[in-house]
């Protein structure tokens, strides 16, 4: 356990960082510092096993849900499940008006997935950290979307549906030319380019920073938190958890929306 | 805070659990849920047509039952003339069949009183010839005031 306020806030927020050390060799990261010169080859095995396990929570709860399907009168879970995916088709509808099955599906994972991720932001900060240094882990971030890099996966990931339908759709003429004639006309080439580049490159980054920014803040006002005496904490952590009950869903709200917004424009010719 | 492969790893699941989504998740929720729309959607028409079958046949019992009605009052009122007529054709029978009795009595009657007048004609030269030989004290030949006594009878 760390001893003061300053290196209690940086263990927790310390990720559990597997790689090859300059100087250590192969292994998990001792510190903040280690983990920072194990550069890109690295990875978070927390963030890592956190949302490959909630993503297959979901997976398994709607593929149960799925399999045991009704027409007739739902019933429990069924309850539930529809009315998720009753709300990502409706908005979906709403702002999606091409012809692609990829979207609906895509952006119901995009949501719950982050929900849930989001979701491990209500469990006390130190709950799992402790469980997990009872077996010699040292480093537990629990909250995968506070790893900028789950967020940046995901934001990337659809820059890349972004790009592949754009190109898909108009052609790669057609995307160069709304990248490089619009706004202003055909001689202002290079400007537009730079407009254009930069506005399409603000999306995956804006995207991913949005949602990472959010859940940081949140998790870090709940370690603050947890350094008041315990009496205190009470007042301050459980409205807390509540407002950020909001930003749980409105983020991955968020998220979802403006997949299906930023897809739609990859769709549409301008 | 570190941007390294855990990138790469979140995409690549975040990849496969899009789509194990849109292989075993999305379509038999979405297909569920249409085929429930739309069995609601004819439930809630058959309804209706229901209804609106159930109005027409109402509507159509009720002109059945009004046709029926001025049939049986026309029906009622045909037999109430009938019956009238027949009440009169039966009085006028008994009134014609009561004359004829009464004509064939009383032709009766004036024959009786013919043939009672035709004895007594015959009788009065009888009884006048036996009234005249009673005064005159003789026989009187009725052949030879056969022409006088047929006078009298025809005075008579």
């Amino acid at each position: 356990m760390a001893n003061s306020a300053g290196e209690y806030i940086q263990h927790h927020l310390t990720n559990l960082t597997l790689g090859a050390h300059p100087e250590n060799g192969f292994g998990f990261a001792q510190s903040a510092q280690e983990a920072k010169e194990m550069g890109f080859w690295a990875i978070n095995v927390d963030t890592m096993f956190w949302g490959i396990a909630l993503g297959t929570l979901f997976c398994w709860v709607f593929k149960r849900v799925a399999d045991n399907m009704q027409a007739g009168v739902p019933s429990g879970l069924q309850n539930f499940v529809e009315t998720v995916v009753e709300f990502v088709d409706q908005s979906v509808k709403e702002s999606f008006h091409g012809k692609n099955d990829l979207i609906a599906p895509l952006a119901l994972t995009v949501f719950m997935w982050i929900l849930l991720m989001n979701t491990m932001d209500l469990v006390p900060v130190d709950w799992i950290p402790a469980l997990a240094g009872v077996f010699g882990i040292h480093f537990q971030k629990v909250v995968p979307t506070t790893d900028i890099n789950a967020a940046f996966g995901m934001s990337l990931s659809v820059f890349f549906l972004i790009i592949y339908y754009s190109i898909k759709v108009k052609g790669p003429g057609g995307f160069f030319a709304e990248l490089a004639f619009q706004p202003f006309p055909k001689i202002l080439m290079p400007f537009n380019l730079i407009l254009e580049g930069v506005g399409l490159i603000a999306k995956p980054i804006s995207l991913a920073l949005r949602l990472f920014g959010n859940l940081y803040a949140g998790e870090l006002i709940f370690i603050l938190i947890a350094l008041l005496p315990f009496w205190a904490q009470p007042f301050l952590s459980v409205p807390w958890a509540i407002f950020h009950i909001l930003v749980i869903v409105l983020q991955a709200f968020i998220f979802m929306m403006l997949t299906i917004v930023y897809l739609s424009m990859a769709h549409e010719h301008h | 805070m570190n941007l390294n492969l855990t990138i790469l790893g979140q995409a690549i699941s975040f990849g496969i659990f899009v789509w194990f989504c849109m292989k075993f998740v999305w379509p038999p929720i979405i297909t569920a849920m249409q085929e429930r729309q739309a069995k609601i959607a004819d439930g809630l028409a058959a309804a209706e047509k229901g209804a609106e079958a159930q109005e027409l046949a109402k509507k159509e019992a009720d002109e059945v039952v009004a046709a029926a009605k001025t049939q049986a009052s026309e029906i009622i009122s045909q037999a109430q003339k009938r019956s009238n007529s027949m009440v009169e054709e039966a009085k006028d029978e008994a009134r014609s069949e009561a004359d004829k009795v009464k004509q064939s009595a009383q032709a009766d009657i004036e024959q009786e009183v013919v043939a009672a007048r035709e004895n007594l004609r015959g009788q009065v030269s009888t009884l006048a010839v036996a009234g005249a030989s009673r005064i005159l004290g003789k026989e009187i030949d009725a052949n030879a005031h056969a022409k006088a006594l047929d006078d009298l009878i025809a005075q008579i």
